[in-house]
């Protein structure tokens, strides 16, 4: 690991104008993917700002009847909130299948959004990746990619998001609350907020640099069957070959959103649409486009079979 | 190595004294501290240059003692733990969060203590297996252990004990997991939820079946289960 500087805070607006004033710096707070990076030199900051101390650990009622999720909520904290529990079973159910019970102890809301990759190659730091050295190459395009992105991929990288509550939070329409170093906030929708990788792989998401996120805000309540179904090598703590977060309304129609997929959590509009007509029709829809290896093939069948199993399951009511 | 340390202890105690009391910085060298409200690094000359290594002061409680420590930032919680406490009952498995072997209990908690600074730990309060029972004064879990065989070669037993302490809490505290067939009831401890939540613990010698029983006879689940 290379040698760091660290600091703690106090406040968002302290931490915001420190990364500011300081060059290559990263917040840290759970740490958990983080310092794993900086072991293997995939990360090296000079400098840790360590926001732990900023507050921002609780989940509050906002005014249009939704909650906001405090970015250093714990993983463990928002699946077994009450609240959510009860209104937002997708996102518990979806924390839940993620990680192992120690790391969702540490885990906090905003590091879970801010995660990276988990493509071997991106790992191995002796592969060419674009993601982690830009414009070395792709190993995973013509490599093992089993794992890897069908969609919104491009010709320098395959990787996909690992997270599985940035799924449940795109399906549930979630917004990232941010405070930049001049003290300005704003509010990005969770569907703008990871990138595609393009041509810079590198940049995952819109943050700028110093930027903090402070929150994760729910909209009110949507009602109907909530599910996360999350199918993966092993029944536990692995990370998924496909994910699939939904909604069902009683009449059969609802929200779809995919994990392990695509270099974000991946949703179709018009896909959703097509629920009462069953899995096949909004599989077809949703992967529209996929650009499949002979590896990861399976996964368009895996992401369909999935779909009309939660939808069968929707209507045992 | 002393002398290094001493040098760092003397850069220290000067960068202190001009620090902004609402920031606590660790600074690789004396000529950052006009800008030390700020704690700016030392200018990296090259992408590859090995920047100096950077001490920090913590103190934490472990086991119910007090330590107070200067350790470089780098140093994890389980290396402080096993390298400078001497406390080598936790054990370095995978070193990156996968095996669970390095579980300790922090602020009540059970966490892998490979993937938290220990300088992120100042004011912790952390129990380790040492802390849990010693010989002739075992914890409930340990006897358990020891009674149902519930290891082989032993390394991750540390873990796995430290481990089953938090996950009785969890349950205790109504925490769902993966498996509860329902988010909103009482959990209970069935095999398949015990499987699920002590999956972050890893058993290269496969003991799993006797880890089971030990943790079933405390927490009372052994003769519903």
């Amino acid at each position: 690991m290379r040698a760091f500087t660290y600091q703690r805070v106090k406040t968002p607006a302290e931490a915001a104008s420190a990364a500011a004033a300081t060059p290559n710096a990263r917040f840290i707070a759970g740490g958990t993917n983080l310092l794993d990076l900086m072991k293997l030199e995939i990360e090296t900051p000079a400098h840790l700002i360590d926001v732990n101390g900023i507050g921002m650990d609780r989940i509050e009622a906002t005014q249009d009847g939704g909650l906001r999720v405090g970015a250093l909520v714990r993983n463990t904290d928002l699946a077994a909130d009450a609240r959510v529990r009860r209104d937002y079973a997708v996102l518990s159910r979806a924390l839940l299948a993620g990680a192992s019970p120690q790391l969702r102890n540490k885990a906090t809301t905003a590091g879970n959004l801010l995660q990276r990759t988990r493509c071997p190659y991106f790992y191995d730091t002796n592969q060419p990746c674009n993601k982690r050295l830009p414009n070395s190459g792709c190993s995973a395009i013509g490599g093992f990619n089993r794992h890897h992105a069908i969609v919104g991929t491009s010709e320098a990288c395959i990787a996909t998001h690992p997270s599985d509550m940035a799924v449940a939070m795109r399906v549930l329409d979630a917004s990232v609350e941010t405070v930049k170093a001049d003290g300005s906030r704003r509010v990005i929708p969770i569907a703008d907020f990871h990138r595609l990788p393009g041509d810079t792989p590198h940049i995952e998401h819109v943050l700028t640099p110093g930027e903090l996120i402070t929150a994760v805000t729910l909209p009110k309540p949507v009602g109907g069957r909530h599910f996360y179904q999350k199918v993966r090598d092993r029944s536990s703590y692995a990370f998924a070959l496909v994910s699939v977060a939904a909604i069902i309304q009683p009449g059969g129609s609802g929200r779809v959103a995919l994990g392990g997929v695509a270099h974000k959590p991946w949703r179709v509009p018009a896909a959703e649409q097509l629920l009462p007509r069953g899995g096949k029709a909004v599989t077809e829809q949703l992967l529209a486009n996929a650009r499949t290896s002979h590896d990861n093939a399976f996964k368009v069948t895996l992401v369909q079979r999935t779909i009309d199993g939660l939808l069968l399951e929707a209507r045992k009511g | 190595m002393d002398d290094h340390l001493n040098i760092d202890a003397a850069r220290r105690e000067l960068l202190i004294a001009g620090a902004l009391s609402a920031t606590t910085a660790a600074l690789p060298g004396a000529a950052n501290a006009q800008s030390a409200g700020a704690a700016s690094p030392r200018q990296a000359s090259s992408p590859t240059a090995t920047p100096a290594p950077v001490t920090a002061k913590v103190a934490l409680r472990v086991n119910g003692q007090r330590y107070e420590q200067e350790v470089d930032t780098r140093t994890t919680l389980l290396d402080l733990l096993r390298e400078r406490l001497q406390l080598t009952g936790t054990k370095k498995g995978c070193d990156q969060g996968q095996c669970g072997a390095c579980t300790v209990i922090a602020d009540g908690r059970r966490i892998n203590s490979c993937l938290s600074l220990a300088v992120m730990h100042e004011g912790s309060e952390i129990t380790t297996i040492e802390g849990l029972g010693q010989p002739g004064k075992l914890h409930p879990l340990q006897a358990a252990f020891v009674k149902h065989d519930g290891y082989q070669c032993g390394y991750c037993t540390p873990g796995q004990i430290c481990s089953a302490v938090g996950m009785l809490d969890e349950v205790q505290r109504g925490i769902p997991s993966h498996v509860s067939a329902s988010l909103e009831a009482r959990p209970l401890l069935s095999p398949m939820e015990m499987r699920e939540r002590m999956s972050g613990n890893i058993c290269r010698c496969g003991a799993y079946s006797n880890i089971m029983d030990a943790i079933s006879e405390v927490s009372g689940t052994g003769s519903k289960a």
